[in-house]
C-alpha cells in the first residue's frame, strides 16, 4: 500500500513485521501503551563480585544462545572496539542468528561482515550504517530485514517492547568493580553516554566493558550500577585519536559559507529568533559555519540561546563560554572540544537519548526546538528528506536525530548543495524516504531558497527579505537542466531492509541492489 | 576520423572523466566505469557515442574513468583524445564538427 509520504510498501512486509505504514508525523499523539521490562537476576550477596575475566565469561554468565539480541551503543564513532570484539567472541563460540541492535554502527564495525556472510548475525537495527556493513545489506547478505530507527525510535522500539534486548555490551570510558559508568575520566573519553542508557534500563543482562577500572563509587554515573550484571576489564574499548578528533576546521568553501550566510539570514529573520531560543545544528561544514555567523549577531544584538540541544560541536561550546547559550543538552560529543567542555562546564549537561527525542515519552527535548539546522543526501520537490540510502541505492548513512529534530523543531532548515558531485540532490523522487516532508520547512541550496508552502506564515515573514527564495520545482530543474535527469537506480525485488518512522510505522523500504547493465 | 594512436584527455579529478582512445579492430568498443554508473551510465554513454560519430571515428576502443563529469565535460575531453591521437593540437575546428 501507499504510505502517507507516497511510498510504495509491499503488504507482504507489513504482515512479516507486523507494522503498519506510515500515517503522518503526528499520528501517535496521546498513544497509550504499556512499557516493557527487562528480566532481573538480582545481585542479594554483598559478597559476589560482578568482575569476569574476558568478553567469553561474560558471554557465558549471560547465556548466550542462538537468535539472541545484542546491543551496542555508537559513542566511540570510528574509534569503537566494543561491537567487533564481542562479535569476535560471538563467532568464535560457534553462537548463530544473532541479531545487533546498535545505536550506530560506522566503518569501524566493518570487521562483522564476514559474521553477517556466515550466519552468526542475521539481523541488523541501527540508526544507520556505513561501509562494508551497508554493502553486505545493499547486496542482499543479511538473512532478515535490516531496521533503520531514528535514535529517538530506536529508545521508543526499545521501551515498548518492539525489540527486547537479551545482553547489552556498554562501553564505558571509566567504570567502577560495581558498574557505575561514566563517560569521562578514563583513555578512551567520549563525553556521554546518553545513547546506551534505554539498553541499559531494559536489556535482560548489562555487561560494563571498560579499560579503566576505577575505584568504587564512580559517581556521579552516566549509567548507574543497579542494572550492570558484569563489569568486564579489556584492553582498550576504542581509539581514542578516532573517538574524538580536533575540531574541524571553519570552512573556507565559499559554497559553503554563502549557504551558511543565507541560513543565518533566514534564522534571524524568523520571529523564533528572539532572547531564549533552542536551536540544534549538526557537523556539516555550512551548519558549522551558519552557528559561527549566528553567534555574531546575537552577540551584537544581546540575544541569547536558551537551549542548544544535539550532537555537540566546539562552536557551540565556545558559544556557551561566551554566555550565549544559557544550557546546553548534549547526547553525542563529535569532537575533543565538546568533551573538554562537559567535563568543565556545569551548563553542558548530558542526557538519555529518551530525553533527547523518544516520541512515546511524555516529551522530549527536541520537541522544544526552535530551529534545527540539518543536511540531507536528497530533498525531493515534497519536502521528503533522504539520509539513509546513498543515489546509487547502497545504504551509506544514518537517520540519527534528523528525523526526530525536523518533527518537533518549529522550523526544520535543510542545508545542502543543489549538485552532489553530478548527482542532483533536489530532485522529483528521494531514493528513499527517511524524514516526511510535512515536518520540512526550508531547503537552503547554492542556487536558491525553497519555503515549504505549507508554511504560509515563513513565507510572509520573508516577504521582503533579501534571499535567493524560488520554488522547490524550480531547484529539482535547475540541477536536472545542468546534469540531466538522473535515471532510476535499479533494483531487485527483495526487500532488505525497512527505514521505520520515529513512531514504529514503516517511512519505506530498502531493496536489493541489481547490479548495473546498458 | 582515424585513431592513429593512442591518446588520452581529462583527469580522474571529481566532476571530470579521463578518456582513452586506441586504435580499434573493427567498430567502436566502449568501456565505461563510473562513479554515477547507475544514474548516468546510459548518458554516458550516449553522449560519448553521439560525440564520435560527430567526429567521423568508426573504428576504436574508447575507455572512460568517469568521476561524475557533465555531459558537455565528456564531450570535450573525447574529441580532445581523439585529435590527439592525430597529433592536431592547434587549428581545431571551433563551430566545425567540434560544438
Amino acid at each position: 500500500m501507499r504510505n502517507a509520504v507516497g511510498r510504495e510498501i509491499p503488504e507482504e512486509i507489513l504482515k512479516e513485521t507486523g507494522k503498519e505504514a506510515f500515517r503522518g508525523a503526528y499520528a501517535f499523539d496521546n498513544y497509550e501503551y504499556r512499557k516493557a521490562a527487562p528480566t532481573v537476576h538480582a545481585l542479594n550477596d554483598p559478597g559476589r563480585s560482578k568482575l569476569v575475566e574476558n568478553i567469553h565469561e561474560a558471554l557465558v554468565k549471560c547465556g548466550i544462545r542462538d537468535g539472541m539480541t545484542l546491543s551496542f551503543h555508537h559513542h566511540f564513532r570510528e574509534g569503537d572496539y566494543v561491537v567487533n570484539m564481542v562479535m569476535e567472541e560471538v563467532h568464535r563460540m560457534g553462537v548463530k542468528d544473532i541479531t545487533i541492535c546498535a545505536s550506530s554502527l560506522g566503518k569501524a564495525n566493518d570487521p562483522i561482515v564476514p559474521y553477517i556472510e556466515d550466519g552468526t548475525i542475521t539481523g541488523l537495527q541501527s540508526s544507520g550504517v556505513r561501509g562494508r556493513i551497508g554493502e553486505a545489506i545493499s547486496n542482499g547478505k543479511l538473512k532478515n530485514l535490516a531496521i533503520m530507527r531514528s535514535h529517538g525510535g530506536r529508545v521508543r522500539a526499545i521501551e515498548s517492547g518492539e525489540v527486547h534486548i537479551d545482553i547489552a555490551f556498554i562501553g564505558a570510558p571509566t567504570c567502577d568493580e560495581y558498574g557505575n559508568m561514566r563517560a569521562n575520566g578514563g583513555k578512551s573519553d567520549c563525553g556521554v553516554l546518553s545513547y546506551a542508557m534505554a539498553d541499559a534500563e531494559y536489556a535482560d543482562r548489562v555487561v560494563a566493558v571498560t579499560d579503566c577500572l576505577v575505584p568504587f563509587p564512580n559517581i556521579p554515573a552516566s549509567i548507574s550500577m543497579v542494572h550492570v550484571d558484569y563489569v568486564c576489564v579489556v584492553d582498550a574499548i576504542g581509539n581514542p585519536e578516532k573517538i574524538a578528533t580536533g575540531a574541524a576546521k571553519p570552512t573556507t568553501d565559499v559554497r559553503k559559507l554563502m549557504m551558511a550566510d543565507y541560513c543565518t539570514q533566514f534564522v534571524i529573520h524568523t520571529p523564533y529568533f528572539k532572547e531564549g531560543f533552542s536551536y540544534q545544528t549538526g557537523v556539516g561544514g555550512a551548519s558549522i559555519a551558519s552557528t559561527i555567523s549566528l553567534g555574531k549577531i546575537m552577540e551584537e544584538r544581546g540575544i541569547h540561546m536558551g537551549l542548544g540541544l544535539g550532537g555537540i560541536t566546539t562552536p557551540m561550546c565556545e558559544l556557551l563560554e561566551k554566555g550565549l547559550i544559557k544550557k546546553l543538552v548534549d547526547t553525542q560529543d563529535f569532537d575533543l572540544g565538546a568533551i573538554e567542555s562537559i567535563k568543565t562546564n556545569p551548563n553542558h549537561i548530558e542526557i538519555s537519548a529518551s530525553e533527547y527525542a523518544n516520541p512515546f515519552n511524555k516529551g522530549a527535548y527536541v520537541n522544544k526546538l526552535d530551529f534545527v539546522i540539518l543536511a540531507s543526501l536528497e530533498v525531493d520537490v515534497h519536502f521528503n528528506c533522504n539520509v539513509v540510502v546513498g543515489s546509487d541505492g547502497m545504504i551509506s548513512g544514518a537517520q540519527g536525530g534528523h528525523p526526530d529534530t525536523a518533527a518537533g523543531a518549529k522550523c526544520t532548515i535543510v542545508i545542502l548543495p543543489l549538485l552532489q558531485g553530478r548527482i542532483p540532490a533536489i530532485r522529483t523522487d528521494v531514493t528513499t524516504v527517511t524524514t516526511p516532508g510535512e515536518t520540512v520547512d526550508v531547503v537552503i541550496t547554492d542556487y536558491g531558497i525553497a519555503i515549504n508552502p505549507r508554511r504560509q506564515d515563513l513565507v510572509e515573514c520573508m516577504k521582503d527579505v533579501d534571499l535567493p527564495f524560488c520554488t522547490i520545482e524550480e531547484l529539482r530543474d535547475k540541477a536536472y537542466a545542468m546534469a540531466g535527469e538522473p535515471d532510476a537506480v535499479p533494483f531487485e525485488d527483495r526487500v532488505v531492509g525497512i527505514i521505520e518512522a520515529r513512531d514504529g510505522t514503516i517511512m519505506d523500504v530498502v531493496h536489493q541492489r541489481k547490479e548495473f547493465s546498458f | 576520423m582515424e585513431i592513429k594512436k593512442t591518446a588520452m584527455a581529462g583527469t580522474l579529478e571529481s566532476s571530470d572523466a579521463q578518456v582513452t582512445v586506441e586504435p580499434g579492430e573493427g567498430g567502436i568498443e566502449l568501456l565505461i566505469e563510473s562513479s554515477v554508473m547507475y544514474q548516468y551510465g546510459r548518458r554516458i554513454r550516449t553522449v560519448a557515442l553521439e560525440t564520435l560519430n560527430r567526429l567521423g571515428v568508426t573504428n576504436a576502443r574508447v575507455t572512460i574513468f568517469d568521476k561524475g563529469a557533465l555531459d558537455c565535460t565528456i564531450k570535450a575531453r573525447v574529441e580532445c583524445a581523439v585529435y590527439r591521437s592525430n597529433e592536431i593540437t592547434e587549428q581545431l575546428p571551433w563551430g566545425g564538427v567540434i560544438r
